[in-house]
């Protein structure tokens, strides 16, 4: 019985956030498409969420792009199948890795830091200020954000990508001795145009997903510091789960679009 | 005689369970200065509130020029608040701008470009709380008092036609608070506006109201002028206006 009532409020409490989320960001793209739009806010968030993740998401696709390439390279060379490694790399880092571990590196850096932006003006009712000089907080706070983060993520996707499949043709070709031409061939050969638009449509749907729930969460942040820190941490925990379990239903529906070979 | 410019009516509002407002009834006129007297947690700031939007009564109406503010919808409320300021506890102030900035807010979000302007009406702004020079301080390094002068310049920026000051005194020195009086009865004349002040500053209250009310168990105990709240003999309103908890201390 208890464990029936909890299950229920537990369903009931992730039906609201869904439906907050939604909600949220309903309320943004409504104020997008009308054109309240705050230019000037929107390129300083670009230049916040997209400029200054770069060293973080390069660093990350460059580090999983080489060690991913020293796995397979171990395993396939048993194989006789070493110049398979940059296909495998780069089909990975294009339809996977990339979108999924920038996804993660930006709600841990970029999500965070909003929620608890926010999450600060609501406790210090500088939102209420906000709303008291007639000014709507979605369009003032969240608008902007999410463009910015619309703008950027795809880049940074991108990014990650490169820098993984430089990072494999180096460890490949240059340390562990892979044949140079065949490693360029097999990935030439083995990727196409379909990965690049999975890796930047998934880069999209991620944006979404992360600046949705840390404005959310920053929005309905209560009870002065000690909320604003239960927010933050909501944050990267239910943006790092949306993502990874957003991957997998975008996996499943991009591949019917776009099959692999 | 017209009309009062803001009519609550029945005015209720529950939190947590607990009735904050049982029913208020409370006429204010144009041009005129309420002070909105009770005790800490009463309903004051709550009841201030709703006059603004920021928060929706259980029941009730509220009228502003004759128009019924209760079931506006976020965005129906922009024009309301246009002509309302507010003058919040703390100041509210954003953290992440300087006080030009702060100041400037509610001018450059109504399409004001021109810098020459905006620096001309937040110089005048600031003048008018006596804050001049002190337009490139964050608010973090600002006193308690500086802060909501500064809060009251953004508010009246753009001259509204009603000013809700929450506390304006609260927690500030003698003199600061003064200052703060007078500025509020500057600010009537000079820019002829309605101010509904919430406070529990006899000082103040007697300083600056037409006309005083006060919360008691989240109706309007008393209404009347500061003279008749002087005069009055009710227990309820003397203990309040006279200090006294009715507690014995052993």
């Amino acid at each position: 019985m208890v464990v029936a009532q909890y299950l229920s409020s537990a369903g009931l409490a992730f039906l609201l956030f869904l439906g907050q989320v939604a909600g949220l960001a309903g309320e943004t793209i409504a104020s997008i498409l009308k054109g309240r739009i705050r230019m000037r806010l929107a390129v300083f968030q670009i230049a916040e969420i997209g400029f200054k993740s770069q060293l973080v998401v390069i660093v990350t696709g460059a580090f999983t792009g080489a060690v991913f390439t020293a796995q397979a390279y171990f395993q396939f060379a048993s194989l006789n199948m070493e110049t398979a490694v940059g296909p495998v790399v780069a089909l990975s880092m294009f339809r996977e890795l990339g979108p999924v571990l920038t996804g993660i590196m930006v709600a841990g850096r970029v999500g965070a830091a909003m929620s608890a932006e926010i999450g600060t003006m609501k406790v210090s009712q500088q939102i209420d200020a906000l709303r008291a000089l007639a000014v709507n907080p979605v369009d003032y706070l969240v608008v902007p954000r999410a463009l910015a983060m619309f703008v950027s993520m795809p880049f940074l996707v991108v990014e990650c990508v490169g820098c993984g499949i430089l990072a494999s043709y180096y460890v490949g070709v240059e340390v562990l001795g892979i044949s140079g031409v065949h490693f360029l061939e097999n990935t030439r050969k083995f990727t196409d145009s379909s990965d690049i638009i999975m890796a930047l449509v998934k880069g999209f749907f991620f944006a979404a997903v992360i600046v949705f729930i840390s404005c959310r969460e920053g929005l309905n942040a209560r009870d002065g510091a000690v909320g604003v820190g239960r927010a933050t941490t909501a944050t990267v925990v239910n943006c790092s789960l949306a993502v990874l379990v957003a991957n997998f239903f975008l996996t499943m529906a991009l591949n019917i679009l776009f099959p692999a070979g | 005689m017209s009309s009062p410019l803001i009519q609550v009516r029945s005015l209720a509002q529950r939190i947590g369970g607990q009735e904050i407002l049982r029913g208020v009834d409370l006429d204010i006129a144009r041009g005129e200065t309420l002070v909105l007297l009770g005790k800490s947690g009463g309903g004051k700031s709550v009841f201030l509130r709703h006059l603004i939007g920021l928060m929706t009564p259980v029941s009730g109406s509220i009228l502003f020029e004759g128009r019924e503010l209760t079931g506006l919808t976020e965005r129906e409320w922009e024009p309301v608040r246009r002509k309302i300021g507010m003058l919040f506890q703390d100041g509210a102030l954003f953290d992440s701008m300087n006080v030009f900035d702060n100041v400037a807010f509610p001018l450059r979000e109504r399409g004001e470009r021109d810098p020459a302007t905006i620096r001309r009406k937040v110089a005048e702004s600031l003048a008018m709380v006596n804050m001049g020079g002190h337009d490139r301080k964050m608010p973090v390094n600002l006193s308690g008092g500086m802060r909501k002068r500064v809060a009251l310049a953004r508010a009246i920026i753009s001259p509204p036609a009603v000013i809700l000051y929450d506390e304006p005194t609260a927690g500030l020195d003698p003199i600061v608070s003064d200052s703060i009086n007078k500025l509020i009865r500057h600010l009537q004349s000079a820019l002829s506006v309605t101010s509904i002040v919430v406070t529990h500053d006899m000082v103040s209250c007697y300083h600056i109201a037409d006309k005083v009310a006060l919360l008691q168990d989240g109706r309007i105990y008393f209404e009347g002028s500061p003279e008749s709240l002087r005069a009055c003999t009710d227990p309820v309103v003397r203990d309040f206006v006279d200090g006294r908890s009715g507690e014995t201390i052993y």
